[in-house]
């Protein structure tokens, strides 16, 4: 059979050269609105003869797949975790953002999107936002009616919190683990649609190439983890759900197996990447203790609500910090954004943090920290009411470190966390490849060039209850159900492709592990394309990844087989591929030359070393369009207007 | 510091499996028990040798994925404590450490120290969520929550199903795991309307998939890394009475 000739249009968003971002007319508080009711539905009684794969299961993909499959569609969702409670959304810790103005402290869904705009920096698309501030009101909705345990006041009403780069109080939470409890929410309504028989699960299965058939996204190809088998799988629509990539960092707060490979291949398959340069380094991470370092563990945002940050004024003061009395302590944040002080948001706190450690006042061993102190905060609430709100915070910073964050002050440090890149989409969650949707932070999303937080775990939510569902069906509903068919000589060439990569991993058997080249890669990110960039540095990386790429594919040991367990073999895959995305974030990094929210070039910065924007230049998304060759990409712009949040000189003074 | 390892190898499910011995050398203490499996595992790389399969992914204490028995304790000597927040601090130089998977009938071994704990998600499908399908949501403070209430369901909700309950326990079973999320989803006024069915169709569950019965021996409660309390076996015992007096809607 031959798809092409049952295909209707496509909506395609890629058309003679031009992105099309498919943003609707209309006011911005009316767009959704509108859009939903000018897209195509579906009917019931057709759902189930559409086929959707679902690759990836943390907030965006459980709530997408749970939700698709209530619709009553066929879905097919993919992990490679043993479950999909595994997912690393369920790292989150501080919060979930919504507008609802419980507090009645002046929050609006207006105010939410201009509070995300502002804290993108200005390189997000304001519909997406708009959107995104309206339905965040959805989402509590929704996880309260699935049993998510929010913190509640003692009337009963949901409790709310402060985050960074907001003067109001809404972030709903649920002690320090929000995004456990989120998960959870959606990985039970997905399990239910399982046992109800719309939605199968294949586990511990990792998708490794997207199928492309006549210019649509057709399927995927898998490898089964414990069998090792290599198999394909067709849908209509695939959704690729599957996470960031600040992994290719090696030391960040992402869980170990957290990888680019599905949006990788995706993109080498023709779905744009858009701003990979755009990565977020989080302030309050607990700083690396030494060379056996595995991962970096995050301490939530939330605890700048009343830990006050500081280093000691002079250079060389090595007295512990109860011996410093308070005049001789800067409190560099409460003192440079008087207005914002300790919740400033996250790209500005981690710049000034750096700074004062490139200043020789850095406190811990190796000078690479700085204090996060609570004891006024003890002081004033009494430790009961911290240990309430931030009790498993303080375990888990005591279990890390040995140290008790109740008698002296946590010491923190900035750690990749995040990534606002990911692969383009418009405004219907689409990808260049028509029938490939992407959600959660696999798409470069609302976020800009810096998330604010307690908004990552929104974004996933929005996209996966609210928006798929609709624009999804609008793509189906243009589109005849194929049936399923992997017989396509798409499917044989991918998964034999996939076959031969594994081979040859397979009979490298070099001298050097999967982990010391993955080590090595991150190092030269972080030290060349993390919270500083120039020029000079960034070529300098751009000569060297492509050189430790080659020595990867001629001198990676991996051992055992491919019929069985072999992790080895999981994070060569995976590393090969950060070997690939790294270069193209440097190259993204080395375009761009402004800077703007994380993305801080030396060479532009006003005289109190504050990022400057160049909107007159750079006020575009970089979409990347993959030419077969790795270090000439071809780079798309889709301009970025703003009719409603004026462009200004961000500031939190 | 160093330490002797005795580990369980074991190719795949089909092979018997054996104690193998290793060295870790030069071990930091602040070290987490991952980050000295990682040493071990780069230097039989060096030589040649399959490094130790063992699951992991946060190593923050919260995806649930890490988990083994050491000298037979499920995580370890700490309380509270997943291996992968577990520091070699907690041991003393030159220590001899036992290392095993997970052992129970439900839960059956896949490579070294990996074991398949999809029982646990089946639990979950017989019954462990509230039917409200997106969109059909009250506005979320329509839903008054007494702060007592809502704290206890949180306690129970913490479980991270990493399945050290079941390897703890002499019956192999998995009532801490199924009580945590009766618990949680009982406590809520959003939980109610399923709450009888619910006990019901989850223990039948954990039946069929071989786990043992609970003879209220708190080994659970000892190696639980989020230290959820016996106190919600006893509250799904009652829910299960409850249900069998009342004799809504038959098991399946």
């Amino acid at each position: 059979m031959n798809p092409e000739t049952t295909v209707g249009p496509t909506g395609a968003n890629f058309v003679d050269g031009r992105l099309d971002a498919k943003i609707p007319p209309g006011p911005i508080e009316q767009k959704w609105e509108r859009h939903r009711f000018e897209m195509k539905l579906v009917s019931p009684a057709n759902r189930r003869r559409y086929t959707i794969l679902v690759v990836g299961s943390g907030l965006a993909g459980a709530s997408a797949a749970a939700t698709l499959g209530e619709l009553g569609y066929h879905v097919k969702c993919f992990s490679y975790h043993d479950s999909p409670r595994r997912a690393h959304s369920v790292a989150a810790q501080g919060g979930i953002n919504a507008a609802k103005n419980y507090r009645n402290d002046g929050d609006s869904v207006f105010r939410l999107f201009s509070d995300t705009v502002r804290g993108g920096d200005f390189r997000a698309r304001e519909a997406n936002v708009y959107r995104l501030a309206e339905l965040s009101l959805n989402i509590i909705d929704q996880c309260v009616a699935q049993g998510v345990p929010f913190a509640r006041e003692y009337g009963g009403l949901l409790d709310t919190r402060s985050f960074g780069g907001a003067q109001v109080s809404r972030t709903f939470y649920a002690r320090g683990q929000t995004g456990q409890q989120l998960l959870l929410g959606s990985y039970q309504a997905l399990e239910r649609q399982i046992a109800l028989g719309t939605v199968t699960m294949d586990t511990r299965t990792e998708m490794l190439d997207l199928v492309v058939v006549n210019g649509r996204a057709r399927g995927i190809v898998t490898r089964d983890l414990v069998t090792g088998a290599v198999e394909s799988h067709a849908g209509d629509a695939v959704v690729l759900t599957t996470g960031g990539y600040s992994n290719v960092f090696y030391l960040s707060t992402n869980a170990k197996a957290s990888n680019a490979t599905a949006i990788w291949r995706a993109h080498k398959r023709g779905a744009f990447f858009a701003d990979p340069g755009f990565t977020q380094i989080h302030p309050t991470c607990i700083p690396a203790s030494g060379e056996h370092q595995s991962k970096l563990t995050l301490m939530s945002e939330s605890l700048r609500n009343d830990g006050r940050v500081w280093v000691p004024k002079e250079i060389g003061d090595t007295r512990p910090p109860d011996q410093i009395p308070d005049s001789e302590r800067d409190y560099y944040l409460e003192r440079k954004y008087p207005s914002y002080g300790n919740l400033a948001p996250r790209d500005i706190a981690s710049r000034a943090a750096k700074e004062v450690c490139d200043e020789k006042r850095g406190v811990g061993p190796g000078g690479r920290g700085v204090y996060l102190d609570f004891a006024d905060a003890i002081e004033r609430f009494g430790e009961a009411a911290i240990r309430e709100k931030y009790g498993n915070l303080f375990d888990m910073y005591e279990r890390i470190t040995g140290d008790n964050a109740y008698r002296i002050p946590m010491r923190i440090y900035p750690a990749p966390h995040y990534t606002m890149g990911g692969l383009w989409v418009d405004y219907n969650l689409m990808a260049t490849i028509p029938g490939l949707f992407v959600a959660g932070e696999a798409n470069f999303s609302d976020h800009g060039a810096n998330r604010l937080g307690a908004s990552a775990l929104m974004q996933g939510l929005a996209d996966g209850y609210f928006i798929l569902p609709y624009t999804l069906a609008d793509y189906l509903a243009h589109t005849r159900p194929e049936g399923v068919d992997t017989g396509h000589p798409a499917f044989r060439a991918a998964q034999a492709g996939i076959a031969e990569r594994v081979r040859r991993l397979l009979g490298i058997n070099g001298q050097r592990s999967v982990d010391s080249f993955h080590r090595e890669l991150g190092q030269l990110l972080w030290d060349y394309c993390g919270m500083a960039r120039n020029d000079a540095g960034l070529r300098h990386a751009l000569q060297k990844i492509p050189e430790l790429r080659a020595e990867f594919w001629e001198n990676v040991r991996v051992l055992e087989g491919s019929e069985e367990v072999n992790q080895s073999l999981e994070q060569a895959g995976r590393v090969a591929d950060f070997l690939e995305l790294a270069e193209l974030m440097c190259i993204d990094a080395h375009h761009r030359r402004e800077s703007c929210g994380g993305h801080f070039r030396e060479e532009s910065q006003t005289p109190d070393g504050e990022a400057r924007r160049d909107d007159e230049h750079f006020a575009y998304v970089a979409a990347w369009e993959y030419t077969g060759m790795l270090a000439r990409p071809f780079l798309h712009k889709e301009p970025l207007a703003f009719e409603y949040v004026h462009l200004t000189q961000r500031s939190y003074k | 510091m160093n330490f002797t390892l005795r580990v369980w190898r074991q190719k795949n499910g089909s092979d018997r499996g054996r104690f193998v011995i290793y060295r870790a050398k030069k071990i930091s203490s602040d070290m987490s028990f991952l980050e000295m499996l990682d040493a071990v595992n780069e230097e039989l790389i060096a030589r040649g040798q399959a490094p130790i399969a063992f699951e992991h992914d946060c190593r923050e204490g919260i995806c649930g994925a890490c988990g083994f028995m050491i000298n037979g304790v499920a995580h370890g000597p700490k309380r509270g404590t997943t291996v992968c927040q577990l520091h070699m601090r907690s041991f003393k130089d030159g220590d001899h450490l036992t290392l095993e998977p997970w052992r129970a009938r439900a839960l059956p071994v896949i490579k070294d120290l990996i074991v398949d704990r999809s029982a646990f998600d089946r639990i979950i499908q017989a019954g462990g969520f509230i039917s409200a399908s997106t969109g059909s949501a009250p506005d979320a403070n329509a839903i008054l929550v007494p702060k007592p209430d809502a704290d206890l369901a949180f306690d129970a909700a913490a479980c991270i199903g990493c399945g050290a309950c079941v390897a703890a326990c002499p019956n192999a079973s998995a009532m801490l795991f199924a009580a945590a999320k009766v618990s949680h989803l009982g406590f809520l006024p959003q939980g109610q309307p399923e709450r009888y069915q619910r006990v019901r169709t989850i223990v039948a569950l954990m039946d069929r998939e071989m786990f043992g019965s609970c003879t209220n021996i708190g080994e659970c409660e000892a190696v639980c890394p989020k230290e959820i309390s016996l106190f919600f076996i006893a509250r799904m015992n009652r829910d299960l009475l409850a249900a069998t007096v009342r004799g809504r809607q038959a098991s399946p």
